[in-house]
C-alpha cells in the first residue's frame, strides 16, 4: 500500500488535506444544512480554514503533544478543528456531545486538556458548571454564537476570532504551519478516544496517523471507494466508527461528508444527500424498519396487499439477487416489477436509493432486520472492530454474507483464536497506547503484540468470524452448560416490542430475565387493541403487555432449546421493568450498551425476587433527567413465568 | 446583562371597556417600557385578554387612550397595530390547520410582502427576489425556534406545545417592536414551559424585543417578567417589580380567593 493512484501516500492526515487542496481544490469536501440551504466548502476552502485554525491556536500558544477536546454535534468546524490540531503535532480529542458534566470533567482532567472547542451554549455552560475543577483550562472556544452576548470571560472565545486572530498571523508567518506540518509523522498520535467504559471508568485509547490512515485505506480499497462518494455524518464524532468514515476515509479518498442540520432532521436531510455510503448501528436500522412498518400499517388495503405480495417476492429472491446468485426467471421478473413498485420507492423514503455500500456494527443485528434491508437491494455488511484497532478487524466482502458472521479478516490484519476462545488481533491499526495507563496497555496487548480484544469468537468452514460473546461474559450454569448471555439479549433484542433484555444465570440453575419494553412499537399494539397508557411505567404493568412480552420469550426459549449447547439457558422467570435503563442513569454507556454489573447491583432486589417464589415484588429507583434534576420512580412489577421446554431426557420444571 | 431597558412605549390612560352591562376593564392604567418583559396576571375572568385585546385594537375601549411611541390612538384597530410593529400570539393557537410549518409562518411576512399578486403568481422578477429574502427571515426564524426538523410538516399533525412554537415564530416572522403573548405556556408540560421560557427570553435578550405577556403560572412569571401588573374583576389592584407583586396584600388575597 505504499503507492497509490497519485503517488506516494501521505504519513500524515494534515498532509493529506493539502493534497486534495491541490488535486481537487474546487470539489466539495464538506456540506452543512444551515438556515434550510446546504452549504458547501470546497477543498480548498476547508485547507485555508483549517490553516486559519491552526495559526490561531498557534498564537494563543497551543504546543505540540497537548490535547484539544472537542464537544459537539458532527459540524464542518469541529471536524476542520482536528486536523488544524494534527497540523501542529497536536491530539484531538472528540467527545459524546450528550455526556453529563461529571463524565466531561473526569476525561477533561484525565487528559489534561487546556484547550477546548465547543458547539455551543449548552456545551459552555456545562463546561463552565465545572470550571473550578479545571484548572488547566487556559481557552474555550464556541462554534455557535446564538446566546453567547453575555459571556464576557476572557477565556471563552468565539471561534470567528480565532480565525481571524489565525489569518493575521498566518499574513505575518506564511511559512511557519508549512514547516509544523513537515514535522508530523506518520508515527505521531493522531486521535484520541475515549472507550465507552463498559468496564469500569474510560481510557483514552491513542491511536497513531499510520494506523488510522491504514485502516482508512484498507477499508476504501476492499469496497472501492472512491473520491465521488457521499456520505451522511450524524454518529457521535467521539465513536471510532465515526472517525473512521466521516474523518480518515474522507481525508484518504477525498469523498464528501453532509453534515446534518441537527440531530431531529436526519431523516430528512440523508433523504436529501442520497449518500453512496453510509454507516448505521443496528438500532438505526430498526428504528427506520418500525416506522416503516407503523406507517405501513396505516396504508390502505391495496398498498398494504402490494406491500406484504413484494416484500414476499423480496424475502424469496432479494438477498440472492443482490449477491449475484442464480435466481430462476419468474422471480427475477417479479422482484423487477416490485422494485419498480415497492422497493425503488422504500428506499428513496429511506435516503437509500442510492447506497452502493452500508455497514452496520457496534451490536448484533437480527436476522430478519439484517435481511430485510439486503432482500430490497440495499447492500448492507457487517463489519467488526472496537477503538483499539480504528473499528477494522473484519469486514464481510461482497456476496459473501451471513448475519451471523462478521465477516473475513481486513486487508492487512492478522486474526487469531486463543485457546479460550477470546479473539486476538494484529496489524498496522492497533493503538499505540492506553493514555497514562501502561498497565492496561500492557494488558491489553501480549507477548506477540496481538491486542486481546476480550470477544470470544470462532471461525466457521468458510473463514468468517462469528462472536459470541464478551469472553469474560461466557460463564457456566450451576450444571455446567454453557451460558452467553449477550447471545440470549440479542436474540431477545430482535423482537420489535423488546428494548432492552438483562438475562441474569451465571452460576445459578436457571435463567432469569430483566425486559425494557420499545414504547413505541408496545405502544403502538396497545393503540390498535383500544389499551389506555398515561407512560412507560403504566404501559409497562398492563397484563395485556406481559402477555407480549411472554409470548416473545417462549419463542426465544424455543430457538435455544433447537441450539443445543444453549438449552439450559431457556428463560424461566421474567419481570418488566419500570423505568427505562438510561445512559443518565448509568445503567447503559453511551453508545447504549447495557453496564450488566452495575444493573446487578443497583436491582439486586428485582433478582433476588426472580430467584424465589414471590409473585411481585415493589421497588422505587431515583432517576435523573435530562435537565439534571432527580426524580423517583416507584412500582410494584410482577414477576412472571415464562413456558420453558423440556430438554430431551431431563424436565426443566 | 447588555439588555437595556429604555423609555415609555406603550402607555394605557384609563383605559374602561365593558360589554353592555358587563364591565371587563375598568380603568385601567399601565405602561411598558422598551426592551422589558411585562406580565398581565390575574385570576380567571379577570380582564387579561381583554386588555391585550384592547393593545392590539381588536376590542375598542369606551374610554381611554392608547399612546404607543408618543402618538396617540383613541382607535386602534389591528391592521394599524401590526404596522405599528406589534405582533402577538393567541391563547386558542389559531393557525392554519392543513398549512405547513414553513408556510404559517411565512403569513407572518405578510404585511411586508410588496409585490402584487399577478407578480407573485408568475414568481418573477423582483417577486423572486422577494420572497426569497422572505423565505431566508423564515429561515432565521425557524433556526432560533429550532424547530428544523417540523418544517414542511402540516400544523394540525404537531403536538399542541410545538404549535404554541409555531405561533411564536409566525409572531417573531413580523420583526415586531411589541410582543403579546397570551398564555404562551398554557397546557404545557414542563420541559415544554422551560424551552419556552428560554425562547421568550432569547427573543428579549437578543432582539430587544418589547414583551407583555400573560401568564397563569406564577413561577414562570416571577422569574422571566421585569414588571407586573395584576387584574382582578377588571380593575388593577397591584404593578410593581415581581417582589413588591408577590407582597402586595390585594394581590395575595385575590389569589387566594379571600373575599372581596
Amino acid at each position: 500500500m505504499a503507492e497509490s493512484l497519485y503517488g506516494p501516500v501521505p504519513e500524515t492526515f494534515p498532509r493529506w488535506l493539502l493534497r486534495h487542496a491541490r488535486e481537487r481544490g474546487g470539489q466539495p469536501a464538506m456540506r452543512e444544512k444551515d438556515l434550510g440551504i446546504w452549504q458547501s466548502w470546497t477543498w480548498q476552502q476547508v485547507a485555508d480554514e483549517v490553516r486559519a485554525l491552526a495559526c490561531g491556536l498557534i498564537e494563543l500558544g497551543f504546543q505540540r503533544g497537548q490535547n484539544l477536546a472537542v464537544v459537539g454535534d458532527n459540524r464542518p468546524r469541529m471536524y476542520m478543528m482536528m486536523t488544524a490540531v494534527q497540523c501542529l503535532g497536536g491530539v484531538p480529542l472528540p467527545l459524546y456531545q450528550d455526556a453529563v458534566a461529571d463524565e466531561l470533567l473526569f476525561v477533561l482532567l484525565d487528559a489534561e486538556v487546556r484547550f477546548l472547542f465547543v458547539e455551543d451554549q449548552e456545551q459552555v455552560d456545562k463546561v463552565l458548571e465545572i470550571l473550578p475543577q479545571l484548572p488547566a483550562l487556559r481557552h474555550l472556544f464556541y462554534d455557535d454564537a446564538r446566546g453567547m452576548r453575555h459571556y464576557t470571560q476572557a477565556f471563552i472565545h468565539d471561534v470567528r476570532e480565532l480565525l481571524a486572530m489565525g489569518r493575521l498571523h498566518n499574513a505575518n508567518h506564511p511559512d511557519l504551519l508549512d514547516s509544523e506540518i513537515e514535522r508530523g509523522v506518520g508515527d505521531d498520535v493522531s486521535v484520541m478516544l475515549y472507550t465507552s467504559g463498559t468496564t469500569g471508568r474510560p481510557k483514552g485509547v491513542r491511536l497513531t496517523h499510520h494506523a488510522f490512515i491504514s485502516a482508512a485505506r484498507g477499508g476504501a480499497e476492499f469496497d472501492r471507494l472512491t473520491a465521488d462518494e457521499e456520505i451522511l455524518s450524524y454518529l457521535p464524532m467521539a465513536w471510532v466508527g465515526d472517525h473512521l468514515f466521516s474523518f480518515a476515509q474522507a481525508l484518504v479518498t477525498g469523498f464528501t461528508i453532509n453534515c446534518p442540520e441537527s440531530a431531529e432532521t436526519v431523516m430528512t436531510d440523508m433523504r436529501e444527500i442520497g449518500p453512496t455510503y453510509y454507516f448505521a448501528p443496528p438500532r438505526v436500522f430498526e428504528n427506520l424498519l418500525t416506522q416503516v412498518m407503523i406507517r405501513m400499517e396505516d396504508a390502505s388495503a391495496i398498498k398494504q396487499k402490494m406491500f406484504h405480495f413484494f416484500m414476499a417476492v423480496a424475502r424469496r429472491c432479494g438477498a440472492e439477487i443482490l449477491d449475484g446468485r442464480p435466481v430462476p426467471l419468474g422471480d427475477r421478473l417479479l422482484y423487477a416489477m416490485g422494485n419498480w413498485l415497492v422497493y425503488g420507492p422504500l428506499k428513496n423514503v429511506l435516503g437509500m436509493s442510492r447506497i452502493r455500500v452500508a455497514y452496520t456494527a457496534g451490536a448484533a443485528i437480527g436476522p430478519d432486520l439484517f435481511r430485510f434491508y439486503r432482500s430490497i437491494g440495499i447492500n448492507l455488511k457487517q463489519l467488526y472492530g472496537q477503538t483499539e484497532t480504528c473499528a477494522y478487524v473484519c469486514l464481510q466482502p461482497d456476496g459473501q454474507i451471513k448475519f451471523d458472521s462478521v465477516g473475513k479478516p481486513a486487508p492487512g490484519v492478522e486474526v487469531r483464536i486463543a485457546d479460550n476462545g477470546e479473539i486476538l488481533v494484529k496489524g498496522p491499526m492497533l493503538l499505540q497506547e492506553y493514555y497514562k495507563r501502561p498497565e492496561a496497555t500492557a494488558e491489553a496487548l501480549d507477548a506477540d503484540g496481538y491486542f486481546m480484544t476480550g470477544d470470544a469468537g470462532l471461525f466457521d468452514d468458510d473463514g468468517h468470524l462469528k462472536i459470541i460473546d464478551r469472553a469474560k461474559d461466557v460463564g457456566k450454569l450451576a450444571n455446567g452448560a454453557m451460558y452467553a448471555p449477550n447471545y440470549i439479549e440479542n436474540k431477545l433484542k430482535f423482537f420489535p416490542y423488546i428494548k432492552e433484555a438483562v438475562v441474569f444465570g451465571a452460576g445459578r440453575e436457571r435463567v432469569c430475565a430483566f425486559i425494557n419494553i420499545d414504547l413505541g412499537a408496545v405502544g403502538n399494539w396497545a393503540e390498535r387493541r383500544g389499551l389506555a397508557y398515561s407512560g412507560y411505567t403504566d404501559l409497562a404493568g398492563k397484563t395485556e403487555v406481559q402477555g407480549l412480552i411472554q409470548e416473545c420469550l417462549e419463542k426465544v426459549n424455543h430457538e435455544l432449546l433447537a441450539e443445543g449447547a444453549l438449552a439450559d439457558s431457556q428463560i424461566h422467570r421474567f419481570l418488566i421493568l419500570h423505568k427505562e435503563l438510561d445512559p443518565d442513569d448509568d445503567e447503559l454507556t453511551r453508545t447504549r450498551k447495557v453496564r450488566r454489573n452495575f444493573v446487578a447491583e443497583k436491582y439486586a432486589v428485582l433478582i433476588e425476587a426472580l430467584y424465589s417464589d414471590r409473585r411481585s415484588q415493589f421497588i422505587e429507583t431515583a432517576v435523573k433527567f435530562e435537565d439534571g434534576r432527580q426524580g423517583k420512580v416507584a412500582a410494584d412489577l410482577a414477576i412472571l413465568e415464562a413456558k420453558s421446554f423440556a430438554v430431551s431426557g431431563r424436565a426443566t420444571r | 446583562m447588555s439588555r437595556q431597558i429604555g423609555e415609555v412605549i406603550l402607555d394605557l390612560k384609563n383605559v374602561s371597556l365593558s360589554f353592555g352591562g358587563v364591565k371587563a376593564l375598568t380603568d385601567i392604567s399601565f405602561d411598558v417600557h422598551e426592551h422589558e418583559i411585562r406580565a398581565i396576571i390575574g385570576p380567571n375572568g379577570a380582564g387579561k385578554s381583554s386588555m391585550l385585546n384592547v393593545i392590539n385594537g381588536v376590542y375598542r375601549p369606551q374610554q381611554g387612550e392608547i399612546v404607543l411611541r408618543g402618538t396617540r390612538f383613541s382607535r386602534m384597530n389591528p391592521y394599524k397595530a401590526a404596522q405599528a410593529g406589534i405582533s402577538r400570539t393567541f391563547q386558542n393557537i389559531a393557525l392554519f390547520k392543513g398549512m405547513s410549518v414553513l408556510d404559517n409562518i411565512m403569513t407572518g411576512r405578510n404585511l411586508k410582502i410588496r409585490s402584487n399578486l399577478l407578480q407573485q403568481a408568475f414568481w418573477w422578477g423582483p417577486a423572486r427576489r422577494e420572497e426569497l429574502a422572505h423565505r431566508a427571515k423564515v429561515e432565521e426564524v425557524i433556526d432560533f425556534l429550532e424547530i428544523q426538523h417540523i418544517r414542511k410538516t402540516p400544523v394540525g399533525r404537531l403536538p399542541y406545545g410545538l404549535q404554541k412554537r409555531v405561533d411564536l415564530g409566525r409572531a417573531l416572522a413580523m420583526e415586531p417592536s411589541i410582543l403579546l403573548l397570551d398564555e404562551p405556556m398554557a397546557g404545557m408540560n414542563v420541559e415544554e414551559k422551560q424551552d419556552m421560557c428560554r425562547f421568550i427570553l432569547d427573543v428579549n435578550d437578543q432582539f430587544g424585543t418589547t414583551i407583555v405577556l400573560i401568564e397563569h403560572d406564577m413561577a414562570v412569571v416571577m422569574d422571566i417578567s421585569d414588571r407586573v401588573v395584576v387584574l382582578d374583576y377588571g380593575k388593577k389592584i397591584g404593578d410593581g417589580v415581581p417582589e413588591e407583586v408577590r407582597t402586595n396584600p390585594d394581590v395575595i388575597s385575590a389569589y387566594l380567593g379571600a373575599s372581596h
